[in-house]
């Protein structure tokens, strides 16, 4: 990229507004930033931030309330704010290409995968049929689809999420488009095929000399794509500096935030605390008055409570919206000083005792596969099962956190949801403390249905939208007699404060509350009976990631004050080194590998894992990111691989035997259990 | 955050303020909508007409003037007079009552119905579900007026039996609604937290799933008032609906329909009647379902 080139795309000082039954909304506000050739720049935020709006305002996607009020968007020289619609229709697509999150719902699931690559070059070329084929063909070659004529003449239901993203992607490229806009390409996508997927767009950019405009939320993901960054927060770009500048001296304290609230893959549990945010993203139409970010900021001072800082060159190439950038930069502020602080919710817990707590024995949980034929339906065929969960054996001591991780559909939902009784057990045995609860839960004596409970993923569906806060953590303490009557209220209050919110919240309906608030009412009603044992199933996968933290922090401390044992199902790799005591990773309804969290992270043994690990995105743009990468799908678990589970994607199948023979479990020692056929000195060696 | 210790007396009040905001809430959804607003309007009116149908009439329904037969619009008779000389007004207003007590009323033995057999159906699904809608399904395959039609002249027509006829033609559609609504409910994560409280069923369903309905259903009630109104009507057209000298407006088409070329308003103030009203349900209640989805 030279300097002296002109810009693809040159937003200026855009501003675009909704309508609403209200009033006007500026939903973004004076974002300006260039994109040229070969260059890909991110555009990150939380939700709510105005990234996706800036983005569709390029191509006048804004919804029928929405305009852009304000401002240029030059592309190519040519002003496309408020442009008919038939002009922008010529340009998506040919020149402007996009590619969506939902890459399912993003194709036509009734048009064959050709009909609908070869439709954009018919539309915008004029080609013939036969020549968009062909053409389209090599598209899919060129994003290293495996089997691209047999993916031609399939539908998008037949293909892997990551397949149907490589389409869309295809897609994107087929017209050769100056610009490309990618809003959140990878995040609907497991780790392992998000790896593959970033390769993909890093090798495109250098082949295709495409601008891109990368939209995302991780700071891991841009760290390995992007050149150049923009941090929106609110409406307007806070800060906008090349990658490598950004990561290694932020200079607006919102990135500093972002950065200190990120787990870490590489640092065991214990050794870091998250700084979250406090507070929440401002809804555009009420904004603080002064800079947007000061009721949020540890560095406030007085006039960042009046005046609105201007998004300043603080050094060549590095814009900041902020009044004291060039104070951070001299004094050498960094974004990691304050993790330091003594205030530690992790080190010091109680003494571990041996006491097991749960035993999970030769679990499965399978779900029966409706009858298609009517031979079937009178059970004159042999009934099919998906095998969720296949023959899993663990064991959790008191006081201990185990993580399970793995990509969806790995069975790693299903196991909670077996431990909790929502799912009966197929075959196998679940012990907790003593007694044995392999029974669904309407079976369950009250004493252990007390004794385990579960905070759930989705902060939306987690409260009855009918009843208040408080009225629903009643409802437990109730149910539990956990305390009496008359000192009901007192104790919802204690809770609520237990989760760090206060008493004002008792009379409040959900849908008043933020996600992460949410969140913590579902903490609040788990620990309401005092369980033993608390099961958490992605608690934090759907909130923002200054909100995670905080919640992470929190589960933490109610562990250590309560001495509580945890389950924490999640497929983020970096919360649950962040979090756990224990790891253990599953594919395909099985266990590949079990053991201290310290163990297995620091030397990954089993494939599956060390692939896992080597794809998760690492917010650091210096990093090299390579490592093993898998390929193909995820087969179905109706019709699961005989011998090893893994061995159809396994890097390092050894022959036959994974084929044919069930993995023998080996001990590493420290209970660090894998299974796998490798022998141990070449596990070691992964 | 205040930090302030509430009294119990003070947490009674904050609950009752809690409540009036939502009332308000509520309000203001009703108020947002124009289309709400006019058929509210409409809707209101024939209720005030109903309620005071005695201070708005000079005449009673019954009251029969032989001498004033047929008669058009005048200052006594305002709608004039039907074939036995009783006053149109008057009985159109008392019409309203009979219209606006049985509408309602069998709406409601449907709700009641309806929910009972669609609740478990959505809950449990499996059997129970295969077992309630199978039979749900063969009442629905009858043509709704022919439905009707059958019940009445097997049971006779008098206000009771109109009340289940209908009741019994609206629950297999009240019964899918919730049927639906439940098997979306269930799969929520409250549900899962109300079975892990220890929950038993039937507190999940009336607790955490019910309530959760209420947005469709409400809209749903409405509608089906209005329907309602439309077969009672219509059974009143047919001659099954009320026994003859009570004020119907459909008994009142059916009488006046063959004279009405000769005297045209008895059957013209009663079919406005039934258009205005019906009109009126049905506009509110699509005001309210566009706005209540426009707030979500």
């Amino acid at each position: 990229m030279t300097e002296q080139e002109q810009p693809i795309l040159s937003v200026k000082n855009l501003a675009v507004t909704y309508k609403t039954r209200k009033r006007d909304v500026n939903a973004v506000r004076d974002v300006t930033f260039d994109i040229y050739a070969g260059e890909n720049v991110g555009l990150v935020g939380e939700s709510g931030c105005g990234k996706s709006t800036a983005a569709y305002s390029i191509v006048g996607f804004l919804g029928r309330n929405g305009r852009v009020s304000n401002g240029e968007i030059l592309f190519r020289g040519e002003n496309l704010a408020n442009r008919p619609e038939s002009d922008l229709r010529k340009l998506r697509g040919a020149d402007i290409s996009m590619v969506y999150q939902e890459p399912m719902s993003a194709l036509n699931p009734t048009m064959l995968i050709k009909d609908q690559l070869a439709e954009s070059l018919i539309v915008h070329q004029n080609m013939d049929k036969k020549a968009a084929y062909e053409k389209s063909l090599e598209s899919l070659k060129s994003v290293y689809m495996p089997d691209p004529e047999g993916v031609m003449d399939r539908y998008p239901h037949q293909l892997s999420g990551g397949q149907q993203q490589r389409v869309l992607i295809a897609m994107a490229l087929l017209n050769n488009p100056s610009l490309l806009i990618m809003d959140e390409p990878t995040t609907a996508l497991d780790v392992t095929v998000e790896a593959a997927v970033l390769d993909l767009i890093a090798e495109l950019k250098e082949r295709y000399n495409t601008a891109t405009l990368y939209i995302t939320h991780n700071l891991g993901v841009v760290a390995r794509v992007s050149d150049r960054l923009a941090v929106m927060y609110a409406g307007e770009i806070v800060e906008l500096a090349s990658t490598k500048d950004l990561y290694a001296k932020p200079l607006h304290p919102y990135t500093m935030g972002l950065m200190r609230c990120l787990p870490d893959v590489d640092a065991p549990k214990g050794t870091r605390t998250l700084h979250p945010i406090d507070g929440r993203v401002p809804s555009p139409d009420n904004l603080p008055e002064g800079c947007i970010f000061s009721p949020r900021c540890e560095f406030a001072r007085e006039n960042c409570f009046t005046e609105h800082p201007k998004l300043d060159e603080v050094v060549p190439g590095h814009q900041a919206r902020c009044f004291y950038a060039k104070e951070w930069l001299e004094k050498g502020v960094r974004w990691d000083d304050r993790m330091e602080e003594p205030e530690r919710v992790c080190p010091e817990r109680p003494a571990e005792t041996d006491e097991i707590m749960l035993t999970i024995k030769d679990a499965r949980v399978y779900y029966p596969v409706p009858f298609k034929t009517v031979r079937g339906l009178f059970g004159l065929e042999k009934r099919k099962y998906v095998r969720a969960v296949d023959d899993v054996s663990f064991t959790i001591k008191r006081g201990r956190t185990l993580g399970v991780v793995g990509e969806s559909g790995c069975g790693k939902s299903t196991i909670a949801k077996a431990i909790v009784g929502l799912e009966a057990l197929h075959d196998g045995k679940i012990d907790f403390l003593e007694t044995d609860i392999s029974s669904p839960i309407n079976k369950r004596g009250s004493q252990t249905i007390r004794d385990l409970q579960m905070v759930f993923q989705d902060p939306n569906g987690v409260l009855n939208p009918s009843y208040s806060i408080g009225d629903q953590i009643a409802l437990s303490l109730r149910r539990f007699n956990t305390v009496p009557r008359d000192q009901e209220y007192d104790e919802v209050v204690r809770l609520l404060r237990a989760v760090k919110l206060g008493e004002n919240y008792y009379h409040r309906l959900p849908r008043q509350l933020s996600g992460g608030e949410k969140q913590r009412v579902g903490i609040a009603r788990a620990i309401a009976s005092n369980p033993a044992a608390v099961i958490c199933d992605e608690p934090v996968s759907a909130l923002d990631v200054s909100v995670q933290a905080a919640v992470l922090n929190l589960l933490l401390e109610i562990q250590k004050q309560q001495n509580t044992t945890m389950i924490l199902i999640s497929h983020d790799l970096s919360s649950v080194r962040f979090f756990s005591d224990d790891v253990a990773v599953m594919y395909l309804g099985r266990l590949c590998e079990i053991g201290p969290c310290e163990s297995i992270y620091s030397s990954p043994s089993h494939p599956y894992t060390a692939a896992l690990l080597a794809a998760v995105p690492r917010p650091d743009p210096t990093l090299e990111q390579t490592g093993v990468r898998l390929h193909g799908r995820v087969p179905s678990a109706v019709n699961p691989p005989s011998g090893c589970r893994f061995n159809t994607r396994c890097p390092f199948k050894i022959g036959e035997i994974c084929e044919k023979e069930e993995p023998p479990r080996q001990d590493m020692g420290g209970g660090h259990l894998i299974y796998c056929h490798l022998p141990p000195q070449e596990l070691n060696k992964l | 955050m205040a930090e302030q210790t509430l009294t119990l007396k003070n947490l009674r009040i904050a609950a009752r303020a809690r409540q009036m905001a939502r009332l308000r809430e509520s309000l203001t959804v009703v108020f947002a909508s124009k289309t709400a607003i006019v058929g509210l309007v409409m809707v209101l009116l024939w209720v005030l007409v109903a309620v005071f149908a005695p201070l708005v009439t000079k005449f009673g329904p019954l009251e029969q003037d032989y001498l004033m037969i047929n008669q058009g619009p005048s200052g006594a008779h305002i709608l004039g007079t039907d074939h036995m000389g009783r006053d149109v007004w008057s009985r159109i207003a008392f019409g309203a009552r009979t219209i606006l007590t049985l509408g309602p009323l069998s709406v409601m033995v449907a709700f009641v119905v309806g929910i009972t057999l669609g609740l478990p159906s959505g809950y449990y699904g499996g059997w129970i579900d295969e077992t309630v809608m199978r039979i749900l399904d063969a009442i629905m395959a009858f043509p709704t007026i022919l439905l009707y039609m059958i019940i009445i002249s097997a049971v006779g027509a008098s206000p009771f039996n109109v009340v289940v006829a209908i009741a019994i033609g609206g629950a297999p559609g009240i019964a899918r609604l919730v049927r639906a609504l439940a098997m979306d409910i269930r799969t929520r994560e409250y549900v899962a937290a109300a079975k892990l409280r220890g929950d038993k069923d039937i507190q999940i369903m009336l607790r955490e799933i019910l309530p959760n309905c209420r947005g469709p259903l409400i809209v749903d009630f409405l509608l089906r008032i209005g329907y309602a109104a439309f077969y009672i009507g219509t059974l009143g057209f047919l001659g099954l609906g009320l026994p003859p000298p009570t004020p119907d407006w459909g008994g009142m088409v059916q009488e006046g329909h063959s004279r009405m070329f000769a005297n045209v308003w008895p059957v013209l103030s009663a079919t406005l009647s039934i258009v205005t009203l019906v009109i009126g349900l049905n506009l509110f209640a699509d005001g309210l379902r566009e706005e209540t989805m426009r707030y979500q």
